[in-house]
């Protein structure tokens, strides 16, 4: 463990940044307890506490490497899938343990969608990739389909786009196209929890704006964890912030806290750009 | 100049080129070869008359179309070039060829009324026509009618001769075949001991009315020899013996020597026809290849279809489902030195496993009635199906792995992220992206079983299989029974036959149309290929 040595940052200490007291008027859909992610051998995450509100933004921020992305993916259990990986702790979803022994991961999965960085449309139509969440559930019908298609797209803020080329293979469109796709075809299925996984990083500033924009819009219904290492990007869309560092979690607060008041000194150096 | 030459590496370039152009020539001019000694076969040559002086003083004519000129080797061409002339008149001479000596031509010279008949039995005649029988009456030689009877007597010949193998095949073999069926009927109620007296009679009813049809048709198909055989040619060949063919005899009489160019390029496609879709006669040195050709292309199909599914389910397990380690390791070198054992160590595996310990547990199960002749328990379409499968599934497995392995992390993680389930995302996702790479292996599949003939002669393959193993009786394909292939075709006609000079063309011909199906096929499973790629083509980016 020498890289808690060099950054002296005991777990103790550590924790004292995350100030859950903000929270206190918000309702939490997302609590971490005592969270620890080994990669085989190597410990990646160190003692995650944190809870995330219902229907806010919640962002994580933190050089490359920190965590950022494992701890988000342990949200939907996404690291179930690198077989050397190892969780302990737990992860409560409206109060009940998402690692607990009787979970079926895959409706946990429904429920907590997720997007990643890189656009992952599949080679079908546009109206198949948003469909394909619900032919998974076995709705096939053509009229339920057609309505929740044209819902989740307008959602996405892509229907004007797309109407008259639903038939269409996905991979023809533009980056930040596909990129809201997979945004629509994640809310097509309803769920409760939205992770983003750097979602505009790949993308030209305009469609990232868009993506902003549809954030926003999405947080009224939707309770939203994005991970992002543009902080202008976090600043703007987040309601609250984590500040992770080496698999720890420095610093959570208001995000207007953490950019104008920052209580850690490294949350003010990563901030302020001396490193990182 | 030189020192950049080399340096800018274009040597390296000039070097592949050339390795691709030398490539390239050599399969061209392979086909190019084969093709053109093969094809040339059908065409129509000028017919001669060789006058030669035999050693004893006598003058011998021969007459037919010059094959072939050599010369023995380390010997002067103007004392021993020989000539092979195609006479014919196997009935008159015992031989189809003759070798004459250059030098002991007195005089050459050609006939405009030359007639050529190609017989069902006894090969070519070559001579002139002097009479026709038709309908009772003589036609000679100054009837202005003569040539016009003589068609219309083999045209009358043909129909009625298709009529023939119409009823043969058709009629009264479905009437054996179901005489056939009833006789294992009444031999499995005898082993099942159900054998009662009600039983019995209602079968041997039922072959009564069997037997009174074959009867009819015995009856209707001996009135129709006796027809086709109302009209005769009668023809001289020219050493003067005199010969009456019977029009049934008769597949077709032509005039080279009075032809046109177009009407010979019209004889061409007509014997191009023949050899494609007739069956063959005299040892399969005449008529054509089709039960070799559906042969061949049904087997390559059945193959397919075993071959597919099976090393797709192969290769998912492997590169999915199985723990990575030590033995999938093992087992992925084990499956890639399959591809490597000969391939006539898979036909002794066959003969052994599937023919002889399958074929037969399968008769003793399901057909004891029919013992001791063997059903599934001797060589047959299904064991040599089963035998190419498991000889082309290292290569669909090698490269359906191949194409899983280039599936994104991505896609599936996004599936995953949706609530799907690993199969599911594997059903919905993963094997359609993957698609276009079991098509490469099919292909590879298909390219290599198809040019197989070694494993194939000890599980199934024959040189004269007299039925199709698809027909119009039920169960309609018959998988046990032995078939026809190109390949060994290849092998029988060249190298098995007893005429050989005339079997020498129908090799090349053969090879060349085997590789003309192989390339179709390809081409058909290369376009299916091109399409799943055009749908599925996120992997390339």
């Amino acid at each position: 463990m020498t890289a808690d040595m060099k950054l002296d940052l005991t777990p103790e200490t550590a924790n004292n940044g995350v100030n859950l007291e903000a929270l206190k008027d918000e309702k939490i859909t997302l609590e971490v307890e005592d969270l620890n992610l080994f990669y085989g051998e190597k410990q990646a995450l160190h003692n995650i506490n944190l809870q995330i509100p219902e229907k806010k933004v919640t962002a994580f921020i933190g050089p490359s490497g920190c965590g950022k992305s494992t701890l988000l993916r342990c949200f939907n259990r996404m690291n179930d899938l690198v077989d050397i990986a190892r969780v302990e702790g737990a992860i409560k979803l409206n109060g009940n343990n998402i690692y607990g022994p009787d979970v079926n991961v895959a409706d946990l999965r429904r429920n907590v969608g997720m997007v990643f960085q890189k656009p992952n449309p599949f080679p079908k139509s546009i109206y198949e990739n948003v469909a394909y969440g619900l032919r998974l559930q076995g709705i096939n019908k053509r009229s339920v389909l057609d309505e929740v298609v044209e819902w989740a797209l307008k959602g996405a803020a892509l229907w004007d786009e797309v109407k008259d080329r639903l038939d269409d293979n996905a991979l023809g469109m533009s980056g930040g196209q596909q990129q809201r796709l997979v945004i629509a075809r994640s809310i097509a299925v309803q769920p409760e929890v939205l992770l983003l996984d750097e979602p505009a990083s790949a993308l030209d500033p305009i469609s990232t704006l868009k993506i902003e924009e549809l954030i926003h819009d999405l947080k009224d219904q939707y309770t939203i964890v994005i991970v992002t290492h543009n902080m202008q990007q976090a600043a703007r869309v987040s309601d609250y912030t984590a500040f992770m560092y080496m698999g720890d979690m420095v610093e959570f607060d208001k995000t207007d806290t953490i950019f104008t008041n920052p209580s850690k000194k490294k949350t003010e150096d990563y901030i302020t750009g001396r490193y990182g | 100049m030189k020192d950049k030459f080399f340096k800018s590496g274009e040597h390296w370039v000039w070097f592949n080129a050339g390795a691709i152009a030398i490539s390239l020539v050599m399969v061209v001019s392979l086909v190019f070869f084969i093709a053109v000694k093969g094809l040339s076969h059908f065409w129509p040559a000028d017919i001669v008359i060789f006058e030669t002086k035999l050693a004893n003083g006598t003058i011998q004519k021969s007459l037919g179309e010059v094959y072939d000129e050599e010369t023995p080797k380390g010997q002067d061409p103007a004392v021993a070039k020989q000539i092979l002339l195609k006479t014919g008149n196997r009935d008159l001479y015992g031989l189809d060829f003759r070798w004459l000596k250059a030098k002991e031509i007195v005089g050459q010279s050609s006939r405009d009324d030359v007639l050529v008949i190609e017989r069902r039995e006894w090969g070519n005649f070559y001579g002139f026509l002097k009479g026709v029988k038709f309908d009772g009456k003589e036609y000679s030689l100054d009837n202005p009618e003569l040539y016009d009877k003589m068609e219309e007597a083999i045209d009358r010949a043909t129909d009625i001769y298709g009529e023939i193998k119409d009823i043969e095949k058709d009629d009264i073999g479905s009437i054996n075949y179901d005489l056939e069926q009833l006789r294992l009927e009444r031999k499995r109620l005898q082993l099942e001991e159900k054998d009662t007296p009600e039983a019995i009679a209602e079968i041997r009813a039922q072959e009564d009315v069997l037997k009174a049809e074959f009867e009819v048709q015995q009856a209707k198909m001996n009135a129709l020899y006796d027809d086709a055989n109302r009209d005769a040619l009668m023809v001289e060949s020219v050493d003067g013996k005199t010969l009456t063919v019977v029009a049934s005899n008769i597949v077709m009489a032509f005039q080279p020597n009075n032809m046109g160019p177009l009407d010979k390029v019209g004889h061409y496609f007509t014997k191009i026809g023949e050899f494609i879709f007739d069956e063959p006669r005299e040892a399969n040195t005449e008529g054509g290849v089709f039960p070799a050709i559906f042969g061949t292309v049904m087997m390559v199909i059945l193959m397919s279809i075993m071959v597919t599914p099976f090393g797709v389910v192969a290769a998912v397990y492997l590169h999915e489902y199985a723990k990575q380690g030590f033995v999938t390791r093992l087992i992925r070198i084990a499956v890639n030195n399959l591809a490597g054992v000969p391939s006539i160590v898979y036909g002794v595996f066959g003969l052994g496993f599937f023919v002889y310990f399958l074929g037969g547990s399968i008769d003793d199960l399901f057909y004891p009635e029919a013992k001791p002749a063997p059903t599934f328990g001797t060589s047959g379409l299904l064991w040599a199906s089963i035998t190419l499968a498991l000889l082309t599934l290292p290569v669909v497995i090698v490269s359906t792995e191949e194409g899983l392995s280039r599936i994104p992390k991505s896609i599936r993680e996004g599936s995953l992220a949706l609530g799907a389930t690993k199969i599911e995302t594997l059903w919905r996702t993963v094997l359609p992206m993957a698609s276009p790479a079991m098509m490469t292996g099919l292909i590879l599949a298909i390219a290599r079983a198809a040019g197989e003939v070694a494993p194939l002669m000890l599980v199934g393959v024959v040189k004269l299989a007299p039925t199709l193993p698809l027909d119009g009786n039920l169960p309609f394909i018959h998988l046990e029974r032995k078939f026809m292939h190109l390949g060994f075709h290849i092998y029988d006609v060249g190298f098995q036959s007893p005429n050989v000079e005339a079997a020498r063309p129908l090799v090349f011909a053969t090879a060349f149309l085997l590789v003309l199906v192989i390339i179709l096929l390809n081409i058909t499973a290369i376009k299916i290929r091109n399409r799943l790629r055009e749908k599925y083509k996120s992997l390339e980016h």
